[in-house]
């Protein structure tokens, strides 16, 4: 029941959204779907057995996780976007809602679907809804960056497809009546033909990673994050992305009641470092800072993989990292989006003196630089933390020295560019330019970063209890 | 599986290789059309027995991939009034040679994959397989940007194919959900193709490289 409210009414709030002809109440839209969608989140939050949904349709504690994620970014996201849409009077704002709209329906579809084959038309659908967003602007630039998230992006999940084929293959063949829904693959799993399993595990990687934008599947990510609006970008870099690692993490489940966990572990701490090391190598000099922001979201999803693959205390790590990367890059894009309208660029060779532009932002991006690059007292610092201490716990130091070296020259990388946007003194035509914040820009971002510095000091009770329950799906061990 | 289906399949792996050796666009989108029907046959021959399911995603299949998607491909040929070749990077009979190649290896390898009882035999898997690296180098070397997406379309045909192993185990719910999915994005592909005809005035995927590091 709360799971068709939480699906279908952002759907017939996208259709309202493209059926009315009126700007204002469409905008308006936005904020109402997120706060009832929110409140429903909330609902499920207090009393999780009012999630008690079907075999397709159900919630676990990984799942709410995922939810709430998503749910609060889009809160926060609508808000903003009201003052977003306000300055861009000129285009119409119905493609902008409708699919804002159905982006948000679409991965409350990932966080509940429990069949394979549902969650795929899930996530693919997500990557049809955000499309139109990241042609916004609608410049040559923006048709190069959406062609590219198209064709990677559907290529990329076709091989999910396959790969799920392969996992229903995997128990055809081995006699077992065939589903994808994931309580009984996990029950069949002890049983499943391995090199099937492996293969699928493989093929579902790279289609969901290609999603999540782990390297070298990420080729997309720089191009579309780059050319889309701010708030586009904050909501797939936190939702979006979160929900391929879910769709990720519900495949290494299925390998982990298989008893497959070293052959899936290993491909992960592989993958998850080598996007770190791509991200800061291209950090390093990185002269767009929005293009900067979206390696850096390469790098955080190569911790949260690096962090599944080393496992035990890491488990927990990589879940709490998951939810501040997703609110901590909320907080930067919605920044870097402001300072990019402020300036009407976003090279750092025009972009000079944000503090002194923009108070807000530009404090909220340094400030957002020090979080995400794992900082103290700011959560991501205690969920790297909790990673780094889960592989050196393990044994694993050769692996914990280079994850330690690839945070330092990401650190280092990003430094250097955000520093040079924040610091100085702006030009005169970019001090002349008739933007300034609002409370509906400035006030989203401020609350993404009192939430991550929140975490940092403090995870309050029902999410540190929701984090320990879906660290022990994750440990199934045969 | 029924005798006729193996000459589906055959049909098919044909197919690929036409799709291959074509130069002309509009050719190239009746030949995935064609494919398209041929695919949507299959589910009715794979086993001797049909019920109302599988009539139900035969039927949907064939409109959708064989009709729908081609007409809005040919539609949106229409509006961008381009050169109508597909200017491959490779030659076309390269490409046909490559094709052919990926096949003999798809049949090659379908040996020895471990495949259950009946699937053995069959051309299925090595068809599966052959269309997927069919629909790659279509993707990979044709610089068209619509020459792309029907790569892509080539590329969903040849998993479509290794569905049909597991027709009873997939819901309709989820092969109808798939198939809407392939449908949007066909009409947002070829919404952004018309946008990139007016900004670039062709559809050359080499004016598309102005992002990069």
């Amino acid at each position: 029941m709360l799971a068709i409210g939480l699906i279908l009414f952002p759907v017939l709030m996208a259709a309202v959204a493209f059926a009315i002809p009126w700007a204002r109440p469409r905008i308006w839209l936005l904020p109402v779907t997120g706060a009832v969608h929110l409140a429903l989140v909330a609902a499920v939050w207090r009393r999780p057995d009012l999630a008690a949904g079907t075999a397709w349709l159900a919630l676990d504690a990984l799942d709410r996780l995922v939810l709430l994620l998503v749910s609060v970014l889009f809160m926060l996201c609508s808000v903003y976007a009201m003052g977003y849409l306000g300055y861009r009077r000129g285009r119409s704002s119905r493609v902008f809602c409708g699919c804002l709209l159905m982006m948000l329906a679409m991965m409350s579809l990932v966080a509940w679907s429990h069949h394979l084959g549902l969650m795929w038309v899930a996530v693919e659908a997500t990557t049809l809804a955000s499309a139109p967003l990241i042609y916004f602007n609608r410049t040559a630039r923006s048709i190069e960056a959406t062609w590219k998230y198209l064709l990677v992006g559907s290529v990329g999940i076709a091989l999910a497809l396959l790969g799920s084929f392969f996992l229903a293959y995997a128990s055809w063949h081995a006699g077992m009546p065939t589903s994808l829904i994931l309580e009984e693959l996990i029950l069949q799993a002890p049983g499943l033909s391995t090199p099937w399993l492996h293969a699928a595990f493989v093929l579902l990687l790279v289609g969901y990673g290609t999603k999540m934008g782990l390297a070298p599947m990420h080729t997309w990510k720089p191009d579309a994050y780059g050319e889309a609006p701010g708030l586009v970008g904050a909501m797939l870099a936190g939702g979006v992305t979160s929900c391929a690692f879910l769709a990720i993490l519900r495949v290494y489940r299925v390998c982990a009641a298989a008893g497959e966990v070293e052959y899936a572990a290993r491909i992960l701490v592989l993958m998850g470092l080598v996007s770190m090391a791509l991200a800061g190598v291209f950090m390093v000099g990185q002269r767009d800072f929005k293009r900067m922001l979206a390696y850096s979201s390469v790098e955080h999803m190569g911790i949260l993989i690096f962090g599944i693959g080393i496992g035990g205390a890491a488990t927990f790590g990589a879940l709490l990292h998951l939810v501040n990367n997703a609110l901590a890059k909320g907080g930067m894009f919605l920044a870097a989006g402001n300072i990019h309208r402020a300036y009407e660029s976003k090279s750092t060779e025009d972009v000079r003196g944000a503090m002194r532009r923009l108070p807000v932002s530009g404090s909220l991006f340094l400030v957002g630089f020090i979080a995400v690059t794992g900082s103290p007292p700011f959560g991501p610092f205690l969920s790297e933390f909790a990673i780094l201490n889960g592989a050196l716990g393990s044994g694993r130091f050769v692996v914990s020295a280079l994850f330690l070296l690839f945070l330092l020259i990401v650190f280092i990388g990003m430094g250097a560019t955000v520093l040079s946007v924040v610091q100085g003194r702006p030009s005169p035509q970019a001090r002349a330019g008739g933007y300034r914040e609002g409370i509906l820009t400035a006030a989203p971002g401020l609350i993404f970063m009192g939430c991550v510095l929140m975490l940092g000091l403090y995870v309050p009770g029902p999410l540190r209890a929701a984090l320990l329950e879906a660290a022990a799906l994750l440990e199934v061990r045969p | 599986m029924t005798p006729l289906f193996e000459t589906l399949l055959v049909l098919v792996l044909l197919l690929n290789l036409v799709a291959l050796g074509i130069s002309r666009i509009r050719a190239l989108i009746r030949t995935v059309a064609l494919q398209g029907i041929v695919l949507g046959a299959m589910p009715l021959f794979v086993h001797e027995h049909i019920d109302v399911r599988v009539v139900l995603v035969s039927l949907v299949t064939v409109a959708m991939k064989g009709m729908v998607i081609p007409a809005m491909l040919q539609k949106a040929m229409r509006d961008v009034q381009i050169k109508r070749e597909v200017e491959p990077l490779v030659g076309l009979i390269p490409s046909m040679m490559l094709g052919a190649t990926a096949t003999a290896l798809a049949v090659a390898l379908a040996q020895f994959l471990p495949l259950a009882g009946e699937h053995i035999v069959g051309l299925v898997v090595p068809t599966s397989l052959a269309t997927v690296l069919t629909g790659f180098l279509l993707l990979t070397t044709r610089l068209k940007a619509i020459s792309q997406v029907l790569g892509y379309l080539v590329l969903e045909n040849g998993i479509f194919i290794f569905g049909l192993l597991l027709l009873e185990a997939m819901p309709l719910l989820v092969e109808m959900g798939v198939l809407l999915d392939l449908l949007v994005a066909i009409f947002v592909m070829g919404i952004i193709l018309n946008h990139i005809n007016r900004e670039f005035s062709s559809l050359d995927t080499r004016q598309l490289s102005t992002l990069k590091d």
